[in-house]
């Protein structure tokens, strides 16, 4: 069964690998490289679990929050043009 | 199927490497950048790597984004004319490349015990270390007496990079301030 459903992770990381180069605009781009995050967690799961390793899920936490700082790097610097903006300046809080 | 997982990785690693060199828009390089990361550090993890693809995933993919799209905002970007391709380059490449995995061929085999550090050094190390230095940790013996001067050039290394790191950014703040003229009394 984890066999299975390693091979779907890999099948669905491809595809959004695909997506992540082909990617007519930006916005594809950031988003099929969060999404490749997700999936590798995934992949890092199911694998643990296919080669009698639970405690890889663990990890694969971690990386859930790893992913979190470079896609909110990105839409940062969408939103603001700047990844240390100045509060003040734009006056919002 | 650790070999099928291992070939799609490595085959997904190969295909982004190729469309970054080709990439012309530098912040897809950047997404890029980060989506190789994660592969590798998926990679190391399957290779049973946990701590290296743990700061494959931090760095590669966290830190190393950040500072890109930092540089990106504050440099400009112009694209040179595409050079005609060389082939001596190429071959040259292709030489070390070629030599460098006839290297491997002369390596001891994976985790064998034979190998002269294993038979040498470390047997040494654990029995004299107390005797010599009078350290109770034997890694930290190791590593600030039998190796002294290797790590000494190596906090040199990390030192002049941080120094160069420094009169840079200053160098640049003071220009931005002499421009407005207010912020360099705050500093």
């Amino acid at each position: 069964m984890f066999v299975l459903a390693t091979s779907a992770v890999l099948i669905a990381l491809t595809l959004a690998v695909v997506r992540a180069i082909r990617g007519p605009t930006v916005f594809d781009r950031v988003l099929a490289g969060n999404t490749i995050g997700t999936f590798a967690i995934l992949l890092l799961a199911s694998v643990g679990f296919m080669t009698g390793r639970p405690e890889w899920l663990d990890i694969a936490l971690t990386y859930g929050l790893l992913n979190l700082i470079s896609t909110l790097a990105v839409l940062k610097f969408f939103r603001h043009g700047d990844l240390a903006y100045d509060i003040e300046e734009d006056g919002e809080p | 199927m650790i070999v099928l997982v291992m070939t799609v990785l490595l085959t997904l690693l190969a295909v982004i490497t190729i469309v970054i060199i080709r990439q012309r828009s530098l912040f897809a390089v950047v997404i890029l950048t980060g989506v190789y990361s994660f592969l590798m550090a998926s990679v190391l993890i399957v290779l049973d790597a946990v701590d290296v693809a743990m700061t494959e995933a931090s760095v590669g993919a966290g830190v190393s984004t950040v500072l890109l799209l930092a540089t990106l905002y504050l440099t400009q970007s112009r694209e040179y004319p595409q050079p005609r391709p060389a082939i001596i380059p190429l071959f040259v490449a292709l030489g070390i490349g070629g030599a460098l995995i006839a290297g491997t061929f002369g390596l001891p085999p994976f985790g064998s015990a034979d190998t002269p550090i294993h038979n040498r050094t470390a047997p040494r190390y654990l029995a004299k270390s107390i005797e010599e230095t009078t350290v109770p940790n034997v890694v930290t013996s190791v590593l600030a007496d039998y190796r002294g001067y290797d790590t000494m050039g190596e906090t040199v290394v990390i030192f002049t990079a941080g120094i160069g790191v420094l009169l840079l950014l200053l160098g640049r703040r003071r220009r931005y301030s002499s421009e407005t003229g207010e912020e360099i009394q705050g500093e």
